[in-house]
């Protein structure tokens, strides 16, 4: 077993308006200096050993992230 | 034989209904299809409906573009079948790579929910033949991720190929890209738009009876011509 963690994030070309609003919010909760926030989605998955690199790819690329807007990474956090 | 437009229901679909009832309002059959099962039932179009399929868990359209009756759409679409997705169903079919770009969260994060003016840019395609070019309609808009977004290549080969089908009139309620609300495939058969035409089929009901013109115009494409012995 391994735990895979599945990254993805908003293409930086893509407006973030969520990241924004929190990247806003920051000042008047008195953090200052933070001049950007991005904002995007954290999978965490268990696998067994038989599922491969290039299958964790295709559900990373084909599933959790929509290619046109978002970028991922995946990576195997060994247990 | 009246043209026969299927419906497709997902868990979580909320228009079916309206969409049922504005494709019988034009003269077609309107035929209810179920998320899991396949069988396309022989109809001569589809509309994927508004709603929230699956939660919008993921990403909009993200889990029913793998429903088992979009595997059935999506091999029909490339071979030809007139597919109209509104809404959600605009989403799913951009997520199924049926038609480019996405749909990300309104640019200043709020549910928009208002009667909104669109201009008709293309009606050539297979759903707007019934208007003319440049008209401006009255059709609900109701969503929370209806800003269009592709890459600028894409964005401009759809206006420099005339698939921009229609255009937000006034202000960009959105922050869609170019004010786009609708796109069609290249061959006008598949179109997708954000905007509600199943909503506003009559006065009575909606702002207006705008969005028939949709419905009709796939009836027109759908039904042979009979030519009088």
């Amino acid at each position: 077993m391994a735990r895979v963690v599945v990254d993805v994030m908003p293409k930086p070309e893509i407006l973030d308006p969520q990241g924004q609003a929190v990247a806003g919010a920051l000042p008047r909760l008195g953090f200052n200096g933070v001049t950007e926030v991005r904002q995007g989605k954290h999978f965490e998955l268990e696998v067994d050993d038989s599922v491969d690199d290039e299958t964790l790819a295709k559900i990373a690329e084909g599933f959790l992230a929509n290619p046109v807007i978002e970028e991922w990474t995946v990576r195997r956090i060994e247990q | 034989m009246s043209a026969r437009i299927g419906v497709i229901t997902f868990p979580g679909t909320l228009d079916d209904v309206d969409a049922a009832r504005a494709a019988a309002r034009s003269g077609a059959e309107a035929v209810p299809l179920w998320h899991g099962d396949a069988d396309l039932k022989g109809v001569d179009a589809v509309i994927v409906p508004g709603g929230f399929s699956y939660g919008d868990y993921l990403r909009c359209g993200a889990i029913a573009r793998f429903a088992p009756v979009m595997s059935s759409v999506i091999d029909a679409a490339r071979g030809g079948l007139p597919v109209l997705g509104i809404c959600n169903g605009f989403q799913i079919l951009c997520e199924a790579g049926l038609l480019p770009g996405a749909l990300v969260r309104n640019d200043k994060l709020h549910f928009v929910c208002k009667d909104q003016w669109l201009r008709v840019e293309n009606n050539s395609t297979t759903w707007t033949t019934r208007y003319e070019h440049g008209a401006e309609v009255l059709i609900p808009l109701k969503s929370g991720e209806g800003g269009y977004v592709a890459d600028q290549d894409t964005l401009d080969r759809l206006e420099g190929d005339g698939r921009v089908v229609f255009r937000y009139v006034g202000e960009n309620p959105n922050g869609s890209r170019n004010d786009i609300a609708g796109i069609s495939s290249a061959d006008g058969r598949i179109v997708g738009l954000m905007p509600h035409p199943e909503h506003a089929i009559d006065a009575l009901t909606g702002p207006s009876d705008d969005g028939l013109g949709m419905f009709y115009s796939a009836v027109d494409a759908l039904t042979p011509l009979v030519t009088p012995a």
